[in-house]
């Protein structure tokens, strides 16, 4: 009971408050460029999770098994950042062939994932928190979850911002990062409030 | 290609392209480091030694890198680079190691370094690739430590760690916060607009000029137009 609590903590603070958009600053690229459109959002917000699920699941292992015991820790993030551009193109080989239509639909993002560093980032992260296997998948999962939302509320956010009439300094990237502020703001609410509930 | 001067190659980066300010790349390093002065001049310095060196690199390998491999070949110099700087750093400033944490290694994916190498280090001579490298460096560099300049004297009355008497009692304390980061930016770009009466050519979206895939995904319509459009 005890550690499914852990892994609960775990879940929600990783969606809520440490979601690696608005409070750790990574993945800002897709997060503000991907989410003019709704279903753009889901897009990319699912393949991101996809493959951080995947990149978590094959990096852990390789971390523990390989790096560590051959003493190799300084090759981290080149193998890292390999194993997941490999990931990637394999997913979208996979895709591809299996499942053409949600190739169709998640295809496009495949390719700007390998340079997001939200995937890079919680890879690497899962091993510096000393998590382990099952608490870095749901770690991930909870990154993934955490980017999903907040491209969702961001990309309404914007379609609100694009039909209105904003002085013309602040059209476009200005107004956009400043809703990304208020956004942020927003979810600064969550810190505290998740260790309390389980405490 | 047009010859260029080497001094424009340089002065290109710090001030016509900007990478943070008007290319918009780089963003995550840019918000997530800019805290303290300290903290975003040290970025901006490591960001500047991977990209001198791994510009040199790709672009000495220009024609050796097979076109369609590039972008593995491109990711695993950089991340070499990194691993070398981030032992460096790890040696000998061990308080910068600390406060950069992870976004040292995340150097790697650093739209700035992979977007120069595919812009301009794979289509350019060593000696200027070298330069380019330089100037995005100091440039991105200025552009950290002007962010993070305004954050910390608004937002925590110091300087690089150095406090100002005057200015405690009226700290925004908000700005020092995650929130505080992105509004910085937002007004920061909005004044560059505004300033320059928006002739400077400032992205107003993101496109597909910044993004190293834009050779590869010739599925999406982003070859013209950007993801988004």
């Amino acid at each position: 009971m005890e550690s499914f609590k852990i892994l609960i903590v775990i879940l929600l603070s990783s969606v809520f408050v440490d979601n690696y958009v608005l409070s750790r600053f990574l993945g800002i690229c897709p997060f503000l460029g991907v989410s003019e459109k709704k279903d753009q959002a889901v897009g990319m917000g699912v393949s991101v999770t996809l493959v951080m699920l995947i990149a978590t699941a094959v990096t852990w292992p390789i971390q523990y098994f390989v790096l560590n015991t051959l003493k190799l820790q300084y090759l981290q993030n080149i193998v890292f950042i390999l194993i997941i551009a490999t990931l990637v193109q394999i997913l979208e080989i996979l895709l591809k062939k299996f499942l053409p239509s949600l190739h169709k639909g998640l295809g496009v993002y495949l390719p700007l994932i390998t340079t997001n560093c939200a995937v890079l980032g919680v890879t690497i992260n899962n091993i510096n928190d000393g998590y382990n296997f099952l608490e870095s998948i749901i770690s991930s999962l909870g990154c993934g979850l955490g980017f999903l939302l907040a491209m969702i509320l961001f990309s309404g956010l914007r379609s609100r911002i694009d039909n209105s009439n904003i002085p013309a300094p602040f059209k476009g990237l200005g107004s956009t990062l400043i809703a990304a502020s208020f956004i942020s703001l927003a979810f600064m609410g969550f810190s505290g409030i998740i260790e309390k509930i389980f405490a | 290609m047009k010859e260029k001067s080497s001094l424009s190659v340089l002065l290109n980066g710090i001030i016509k392209e900007n990478p943070v300010l008007v290319l918009i790349l780089g963003t995550c390093p840019s918000l997530a480091t800019t805290t303290t002065v300290d903290g975003a001049f040290g970025m901006g310095i490591a960001a500047l030694v991977v990209l001198f060196c791994s510009n040199i690199f790709i672009s000495l390998l220009r024609k050796i890198i097979p076109e369609t491999m590039r972008i593995p070949c491109y990711i695993v110099i950089i991340a070499g680079f990194v691993t070398i700087v981030k032992m460096l750093v790890q040696a000998f400033l061990p308080s910068l190691y600390e406060t950069l944490g992870v976004y040292l290694d995340l150097i790697t994916v650093n739209c700035i370094i992979l977007g120069r190498a595919e812009m301009f280090a794979n289509k350019n001579t060593v000696i200027h690739s070298a330069l380019d490298g330089i100037g995005m460096g100091i440039g991105f560099t200025l552009a950290l430590t002007l962010m993070s300049t305004i954050r910390e004297v608004l937002g925590a009355a110091s300087f690089a760690g150095i406090e100002i008497p005057f200015m405690e009692n009226y700290k925004i304390e908000f700005l020092t916060k995650a929130p505080g980061g992105l509004l910085v930016y937002g007004l920061l770009i909005a004044l560059i607009y505004f300033v320059t009466r928006g002739k400077a050519p400032v992205k107003t979206s993101f496109s597909c000029e910044g993004c190293p895939h834009a050779g590869s995904c010739g599925k999406a319509d982003c070859q013209k137009e950007g993801v988004n459009s």
